[in-house]
């Protein structure tokens, strides 16, 4: 018979105000194994815990109970606090009487008797507890970051510095992401490529990083500490060895009508092309889709003109596994597509852009040469209007319900570069609200309003009306003054919503890190562990798990670093002890459950058994306890009952169940 | 195959035309339009008054006699379909006016948004095709530039007319394709003409048509083609400019090359 205590937390009001805590106690008392039960403010604190220990010691106790808040709050407290008082930690239970029960209910006599039921269930549970003892699991020293911009380019850099080796896998031929796609920066306004390009350059240069470009995530395996990654070196055909970078390949390619990926299709590039002139590494690849060797058999220019023999039209895929210890996913994000938004007229004339569509435009290096000009026309504009939140804070379905957070800033930094370069073009800012929370931000809008001239207009755009001259008319709402406006302009500029790059859930599912309903990925607690996935040894760096202007992805990619060299340093990880075994005397060897086993933990074996003295060899499910993460899927599908979970077994939940329906 | 059939008031004297194109293109192309019996006017306005069910009955009425002979229920009239369209969502969704309404109507077995209701257009689109459409016809309109005159009865609210994508629609477009014209896109097509409020502020809706025609007529369009009587009333009576304005009926019977039909009857 287990000798139990209950503690009862208070949480301040936030459980008592709720929730009878005394009562709770009291009923406590009355429980089969109980022989100790008192309430006290707070739990968690120290005073909180010392109680715990007291009791544990004094009263000799073989198990607890702890009431109070989720087990994802404090379960790691409360074990650890009888683990110092020499109770196995796995015998602690928590009664989880605050998200599930006080938080929830009003009516204090409701809430009372659904904690006491709760209470009791878990009395009922650490009535069949026994002591476990986690396992040891080895830690793989090498990080895998997944993309290339600059949040995966910071995170590696740090993880690489603190001595670990890291691989970067970015899709995309370059390293580099969206931060090299920008023209300047806010809020210093110093230029994107003279900032982005060092690190790409440090990055490729440091001896612990190893880059895949042009390379997929293609499978993954194993958990922290351990996991096994299937990455697809797509054929570059190109030899990486050989070619030097001349970019004669580029210049003589005959193919030269595919949309540029890079300056968002407003002009074309070669089917041989490195994305754009500081790419890393500076490596064409071949368009396979586009070229014409590989359309028709014909052509080879880029072939003759090498003069390094480095084009390869046989190169196939590469399959590279590796193991890692740490996953850092820095997958970045898109804009959204417009489709929803036609009446800002985007897919019905050239001259409605959206923002990064300017920002190629207003670069150097880009598709008109830094000039800023009409698509439609090449003719210089004088009127230029933006609109602001195309798709963000969107109260219907259309768009997007958050605010992209970027596009605030980076439109009051077009409207300064354009009133400054060209003095004679108005520019005129259609806003729902402006946010410019951050260091040095608002003082910067405040400039673009008031050095600048830029006329910001609170109100939203109605519709964008293109006009038989090639003028638009763009109908919105000054609602400050309480008026219509029917402006005309030459160029408008959509700050389009950003949302996650979509192969993200790809990723996510392979790593089974858990997304929202926007498709960022989720972080552990939005508090307190920002950088972490709920999922072990997974951790998150930049916009994958929120909108972020640069400043605040390099400091997550920072953050996301520390948290994985935190775990590179350890040599040894416990594992979770709550793993699935089976009977090998009901086992039937019938497969059920290693089909539904989501980590691949379940295999057979022909075993001999003692059947109550029947001698045989028998298939027998066998659970790698190194694999399994205790979720429980076979101990529910099995059909004999054979498969059961340590700390969870069909015993221990009935007996919850039990105690709940008394 | 059989659609039953509502072609409201204004099809039986202003709109005249509209309907008799519409029933001989239906010939052409093969389907059989039968006008549900002792139909009843649908108001011409949607009603938006969610506490009394009177205005929403004639609606209901025309919705499950369609039901009950087990047929889908052809529109003509952009207001009507409006109205039909919106009151059949309400007796599928609203329990309130469902309620109401089925007591109020005693039928023999209660209505509850069954019927799938059709404009003429979604009939081309969905159940003849474009691809079809364009066989059958006989005498293409080749060389006229056409501008689709949507207005916003079709189009809005976009959920419940599931029409067409309501800031880029190309169903009428389409359909300017099939009869072998060009059409022109502008950017007022799906625009307001003005409505009713052309009896109490012409003036407002004068400008307001006047924008539509001008736009159209700057991107080239030689006429333009309606499914709404009280748009072609707008436009034709209520604007200064003379952009020629069609049923689009009109232009389906001429393609078909059974426009003769109509003026023989």
């Amino acid at each position: 018979m287990q000798r139990i205590g209950v503690f009862v937390c208070h949480c301040g009001t936030n459980i008592a105000a709720t929730v009878d805590v005394k009562k709770v106690v009291e009923m406590a008392l009355h429980e089969p194994g109980v022989v100790h039960a008192e309430d006290y403010q707070y739990m968690c604190s120290e005073a909180g815990q010392e109680k715990i220990r007291a009791a544990i010691q004094e009263k000799n106790l073989s198990g607890i109970v702890v009431c109070s808040c989720s087990p994802r709050m404090h379960e790691t407290t409360f074990r650890g606090a009888a683990e110092r008082a020499g109770l196995n930690p796995y015998m602690v239970e928590i009664a989880n009487i605050r998200e599930h029960c006080s938080w929830i209910h009003k009516d204090m006599e409701e809430a009372t008797e659904k904690a006491v039921i709760l209470m009791r269930a878990a009395v009922a549970k650490v009535n069949l507890n026994t002591p476990l003892k986690p396992g040891e699991s080895r830690v793989t020293k090498r990080a895998l970051v997944i993309g290339g911009g600059i949040a995966g380019i910071q995170t590696a850099l740090d993880i690489a510095d603190a001595g670990y080796p890291v691989d970067i896998v970015e899709k995309t031929p370059s390293i580099g992401g969206r931060m090299s796609q920008l023209d300047k920066t806010f809020p210093t306004l110093d230029c994107s490529a003279c900032i982005l390009t060092p690190k790409m350059v440090e990055a490729n240069a440091h001896p612990n990083i190893n880059i895949y470009t042009y390379s997929e995530v293609e499978k993954v395996s194993g958990f922290v500490g351990d996991f096994t990654v299937d990455i697809r070196k797509k054929a570059r055909s190109v030899d990486m060895s050989k070619c030097t970078g001349c970019g004669v390949c580029q210049e003589k390619c005959p193919s030269k009508k595919t949309p540029s990926e890079f300056n968002r299709g407003l002009n074309n590039r070669s089917a041989i092309y490195t994305p754009f002139a500081q790419a890393i590494p500076n490596v064409p690849v071949i368009d396979r889709e586009a070229c014409i060797k590989f359309k028709t058999g014909k052509c080879g220019i880029c072939s003759k003109v090498c003069q390094a023999g480095a084009i390869d039209y046989e190169q196939e895929d590469e399959i590279i596994t590796e193991k890692y210890g740490a996953i850092v996913v820095a997958t970045g994000f898109d804009m959204i597509k417009l489709d929803a938004y036609d009446e800002y007229a985007y897919s019905q004339s050239k001259d409605v852009i959206t923002s990064l569509e300017l920002e190629r435009i207003m670069n150097a290096a880009g598709p008109t040469g830094g000039h800023l000009e009409r698509l439609s026309d090449g003719k210089a504009p004088k009127e230029i209007v933006f609109i602001q939140c195309v798709g963000s804070r969107c109260a219907d379905n259309r768009g997007k319900s958050y605010c992209s957070k970027i596009c605030c800033m980076y439109t009051a930094k077009h409207a300064m570069l354009i009133r400054d370069k060209y003095p004679d073009v108005n520019v005129t800012v259609f806003y729902i609200d402006v946010r410019t929370p951050g260091k040095n931000f608002d003082e910067f809008y405040r400039r673009a309003v008031e050095e600048y001239g830029v006329n910001y207009i609170k109100g939203q755009v109605g519709k964008v009306i293109p006009k038989p001259d090639g003028k638009l008319l763009v109908q919105g709402a000054d609602l400050l003054d309480n008026k219509q406006i029917l402006k005309e302009a030459d160029m408008v500029v959509l700050a389009a919503a950003i949302e996650p790059n979509p192969d993200v859930r790809k990723i996510a599912t392979m790593l089974t890190a858990s997304i929202d309903t926007n498709n960022f990925l989720t972080e552990a607690h939005a508090k307190l562990r920002p950088v972490e996935s709920p999922t072990a040894g997974v951790f998150l760096s930049g916009v994958c798990q929120g909108p972020k202007d640069i400043p605040e992805t390099v400091s997550q990619a920072g953050a996301a670093a520390v948290k994985a060299i935190g775990l590179l340093a350890k040599d040894k990880l416990l594992t979770n002890p709550c793993t699935a075994h089976s009977d090998e005397l009901l086992c039937n060897g019938c497969s059920q459950c290693a089909n539904v086993c989501p980590y691949g933990a379940i295999t057979y074996e022909e075993k001999e058994v003692n059947d109550h003295g029947i001698r045989e060899v028998r298939r027998i499910a066998v659970v790698n306890d190194a694999l399994c993460q205790g979720c429980g899927a076979c101990t529910v599908t099995c059909p004999s009952g054979a498969m059961d979970l340590q700390g969870f077994s069909n015993r221990q939940i009935l007996a919850e169940v039990d105690a709940i329906c008394r | 195959m059989k659609y039953s059939y509502y072609p409201g008031c204004t099809l039986k004297n202003k709109a005249e035309d509209l309907d008799a194109y519409a029933r001989v293109s239906a010939k052409a192309l093969g389907f059989e339009l039968e006008e549900i019996e002792e139909w009843q006017c649908c108001g011409g306005v949607y009603p938006l008054g969610t506490d009394e069910i009177a205005t929403k009955l004639a609606s209901v009425r025309a919705l499950n006699d369609a039901k009950e002979k087990g047929r889908e229920l052809v529109t003509l009239c952009s207001a009507c379909h409006h109205v039909l369209k919106r009151v059949n969502d309400d007796m599928k969704n609203v329990e309130n006016i469902r309620t109401k309404a089925n007591n109020y109507m005693d039928l023999k077995e209660p209505y509850a948004g069954e019927t799938t209701v059709l404009h003429f257009l979604e009939v081309l689109r969905d159940r003849i095709g474009w691809d079809t459409l364009k066989e059958k016809v006989t005498n293409p309109l080749k060389g006229k530039k056409i501008g689709a005159y949507y207005g916003c009865l079709l189009l809005r609210p976009g959920k419940i007319m599931a029409f067409d994508d309501p800031e880029n629609p190309k169903i009428m477009e389409d359909f300017i394709r099939a009869i072998g014209a060009e059409p022109v896109i502008y950017p007022y097509r799906n625009e307001c003409c003005g409505g009713y409020i052309s009896l109490k502020e012409k003036e407002l809706s004068r400008g307001m048509c006047e924008k539509i025609e001008d736009s159209a007529e700057g991107f080239g369009a030689d006429m333009l083609i309606t499914a709404c009587p009280l748009c072609m009333y707008n436009l034709n009576k209520n604007s200064r400019t003379d952009l020629p304005v069609y049923y689009f009926t009109e232009l389906l019977a001429e393609a078909l090359g059974v426009k003769d039909e109509v003026k023989k009857q």
